[in-house]
């Protein structure tokens, strides 16, 4: 699924530039707990959370994970679209709940992780 | 090789940043994905624990031709039981740190699971050392150099 239909699916905008969406994405994880996300095998998914700090760009780095969704209307900072930059890791935001999110990604075809 | 980082207590702002050295450094050297992966983990794990739990340390990473040793010192305050911190779901994660994402106690199962050998030293009001080894099969360029500086 490309970035780009994920985002018009929950109505997500794009916090970081293009150049960060160009990836197609297969799976996704929703979580608030880092810990629970470095456990995952899985490259290249979506990680849906409401946790809106720079640990959880971190974390996706450390998870080579690519891209990230926040949900619950919240926004990433500055600093998390500085350092998701560096990394080339593409963050979203929508305003949906993360149960509205994650259903409306499996209905259109996303793929859970486990 | 040998890199060694230092990890300030409480410095959340700065968790990852020897990781993600780390990770830059084992990418320069061409080693094995799974094996980048694993060490990064291992070694981010390391990093949360020594900020989020103790009065601060080091981590160093020597790499060999065919394995990573990474050993992370820290300062104290010790751990008291060692097999019930390896317990999963088992923390002593204060409000900040669960309120980053962390403090699941998921933190030392999750180095287990990614290194071939870890050895934990730690007493109760002494310095805690979690030493891991994660080996590798890897034909590396002994020619290759890297662009940061050894330390």
């Amino acid at each position: 699924m490309e970035l780009e239909e994920i985002c018009k699916l929950v109505d997500a905008e794009l916090c970081t530039s293009p150049k960060t969406a160009e990836r197609t994405i297969e799976k996704a994880f929703s979580s608030d707990l880092m810990s629970d996300v470095l456990t995952l095998l899985t490259d290249n998914l979506l990680l849906i959370t409401g946790l809106n700090n720079i640990q959880t760009v971190r974390t996706a780095e450390m998870a080579d994970i690519y891209h990230i969704l926040f949900v619950r209307g919240k926004h990433p900072s500055d600093k998390m679209v500085e350092l998701a930059e560096e990394q080339q890791i593409a963050l979203m935001s929508t305003s949906y709940s993360m149960f509205k999110t994650s259903g409306l990604l499996w209905a259109a075809g996303l793929s859970p992780v486990y | 090789m040998h890199f060694e980082f230092e990890i300030g207590a409480g410095d959340f702002s700065n968790a990852g940043y020897a990781s993600s050295n780390i990770k830059k450094i084992l990418k320069q050297l061409n080693l094995p994905n799974d094996i980048i992966k694993k060490a990064v983990i291992a070694s981010f794990e390391s990093e949360v624990n020594v900020i989020g739990h103790s009065y601060g340390g080091t981590l160093a990473i020597d790499i060999e031709n065919d394995r990573l040793h990474i050993l992370v010192t820290d300062t104290g305050p010790g751990i008291e039981d060692i097999n019930l911190a390896m317990s999963e779901g088992y923390s002593t994660a204060t409000k900040e740190i669960q309120e980053m994402g962390f403090g699941a106690g998921m933190g030392l199962p999750n180095i287990k699971k990614n290194t071939d050998f870890l050895d934990i030293r730690s007493e109760a009001g002494d310095h805690t050392e979690i030493e891991m080894l994660i080996r590798f099969n890897s034909d590396m360029n002994s020619d290759r150099t890297i662009s940061e500086g050894e330390s």
